[in-house]
């Protein structure tokens, strides 16, 4: 594999208007082959922002982009040949059918006239699209409105796929469809799609970006993520509970929350856990231990921990 | 870029606008025709009396074309304002600046795919005047010219649309204001019509749409007129391309 990214960009900076209203700061992305990368805000983080100027729809006020080794600046046609893009509103023509509407992305996008009929045959197929053929778009659901939007953004097998919160405003098994869909596009192309939907994030992406007021705030794999949600926290349900002292003897232990008569929460250090000791005891003093649970934050929780670092961080240097 | 004109024109003839404003527009420029005809029909015999009098091209084909220029004048606004301005209101805009085109190539594929609407129009328009040949002899020069002069006004008059579309995200303001554009710079000769203000009148004589045009149907084909009319498509298209790029710039 090679190692030098299919789309890099770096110090994308965007202003709206004046100097003083900064969409976006100095923000840096990189996507390998294969890779499914998710960008996480809030609203009006400047997540839709950031995905016009990668996808050449906003010109950044600094900063370079490369996609597949094409300057989308100094290059645009080379390098717009490589992205597709679905906005946040799949951009149709409401009049045409699915059909003629995809004949003639296969064209603006210079698919060779012979090889268009496969293209759009290929694309009907994958997305799910085949019985819907002849219908006109205007009249189809949102979510088959959605996967045209998304058809039309890889009917030219483009290297990276962009995807600007594919799943909004979709019933829950119509979601369900387009992440299985998105996991499909992700094993030909790269993907990046942007959302505020946390658990989106942790089902279908390799890497995860969280951007707030502009500015990146954290960038690590999912692995990293869950490794951030770990709380040190054991929930344990004891029928026959020892005293609260017993509880933390056991080494590792810092703290017992007692939640209920028979409900306990055990805080501990980081490096040593406890489980294995405190099973053993409630094996041999018969506490009837009946539930043990590491818990975990929620994602939203590790998600407003990472902003409202930032934003206290933020504060400070205000101060200073 | 070709791809793009015909799914403009193949866009608008899925709409009933093409098809309302090709047969209404027929329907009033036939009973004008008509009554061009029956005009004709009985003065010709004090006509064929005076000698050098004019003939049945300028007396029915002339005429008809100063109206055809008039109903252009009305109904270029409400084909040109959806270019842009309606893209830009169902957000499918994105849909092309994403692909691998230039915003020349976009501007001019629009372009040519709604002046190919209008040289429908006026082709079925001038097979009136034509039709006449069947029992008249026609001045085919006079016909051309006055044709010539239409096609010229009308793909004036679409990058002047095309142009005030790429302006606003509502098709009404830009019918509107494209209507009051073309109006304005066809009336706005009626200043030179007083001898006070001669100096400026020429100038806004020259800017005149019509006053290039009533050479040209006289059979007159003026390189200036000519040069004045590409002068305007080219400097609106220009206009366009400048406005959708620094769209894409803020």
């Amino acid at each position: 594999m090679s190692l030098s990214p299919l789309l890099s960009a770096t110090a994308l900076s965007h202003h709206y208007g004046t100097q003083t209203q900064i969409a976006v700061n100095n923000i840096n992305i990189e996507i390998y082959k294969g890779e499914v990368v998710g960008l996480l805000g809030p609203n009006g983080a400047g997540k839709s922002t950031s995905m016009k100027m990668l996808s050449g729809n906003l010109a950044p006020t600094q900063g370079q982009i490369m996609i597949n080794g094409y300057d989308l600046l100094s290059q645009p046609k080379q390098a717009k040949a490589h992205i597709g893009y679905l906005p946040e509103q799949p951009p149709l023509y409401k009049e045409l059918t699915v059909k003629e509407f995809l004949y003639f992305c296969a064209k603006i996008n210079l698919i060779p006239s012979k090889n268009i009929n496969f293209a759009v045959n290929t694309v009907l197929e994958r997305c799910g699209l085949g019985d819907m053929t002849k219908r006109l778009i205007g009249n189809l659901s949102k979510g088959y409105q959605q996967r045209v939007g998304i058809a039309q953004a890889i009917i030219h097998t483009p290297a990276v796929v962009i995807l600007d919160e594919p799943t909004s405003g979709l019933d829950p098994i119509q979601i369900r469809e387009i992440r299985h869909l998105i996991r499909d596009i992700a094993t030909e192309h790269s993907v990046i799609l942007s959302t505020h939907i946390l658990p989106e994030v942790q089902m279908l992406c390799d890497r995860v970006q969280i951007i707030n007021d502009g500015k990146f705030i954290f960038s690590d794999t999912i692995a990293g993520l869950n490794k951030q949600r770990q709380a040190f926290n054991l929930l344990c349900t004891l029928l026959a509970p020892p005293s609260v002292t017993s509880l933390q003897k056991i080494s590792g232990v810092t703290a017992v929350e007692t939640l209920s008569p028979s409900q306990f929460c055990l805080h501990y250090q980081p490096d040593l856990n406890p489980t294995a000791e405190l099973l053993n005891l409630a094996v041999t003093q018969n506490w009837q231990l009946t539930e043990l649970m590491p818990e975990q934050h929620s994602l939203e929780d590790v998600f407003m921990n990472i902003i409202q670092q930032e934003q206290e961080s933020a504060t400070v240097e205000q101060i200073i | 870029m070709f791809t793009l004109a015909r799914n403009e024109l193949y866009r608008l003839f899925l709409s009933p606008l093409a098809w309302v404003i090709l047969a209404l527009c027929q329907l009033l420029i036939a009973y004008l025709f008509l009554t061009h005809i029956d005009y004709f029909m009985q003065i010709q015999g004090k006509m064929s009396a005076i000698p050098g009098a004019p003939g049945v091209t300028e007396m029915i084909a002339v005429p008809l074309m100063n109206n055809t220029a008039m109903i252009l004048l009305l109904i270029a606004p409400l084909i040109t304002m959806r270019l842009v301005a309606e893209e830009r209101r169902n957000n499918s805009l994105p849909l092309l600046l994403s692909a691998p085109l230039s915003v020349v190539q976009i501007v001019l594929g629009k372009y040519l795919g709604t002046l190919s609407f209008f040289i429908v129009l006026l082709s079925l328009i001038s097979l009136m005047p034509l039709s006449l040949s069947l029992g008249a002899s026609l001045d085919y020069g006079v016909i051309m010219s006055g044709l010539l002069g239409l096609v010229l006004l009308v793909a004036s008059f679409t990058a002047i649309g095309l142009f005030l579309s790429s302006l606003t995200a509502q098709p009404t303001i830009a019918a509107i204001s494209t209507f009051a554009f073309l109006f304005l710079f066809w009336i706005i000769d009626w200043a030179g019509n007083t001898q006070i203000m001669a100096e400026t009148t020429s100038l806004f004589n020259w800017l005149s749409l019509l006053r290039h045009y009533e050479p040209l149907l006289q059979g007159e084909v003026n390189s200036s007129d000519v040069a004045y009319y590409l002068i305007i498509i080219v400097a609106f298209l220009a206009l366009t391309i400048r406005r959708l790029d620094a769209e894409r710039l803020n």
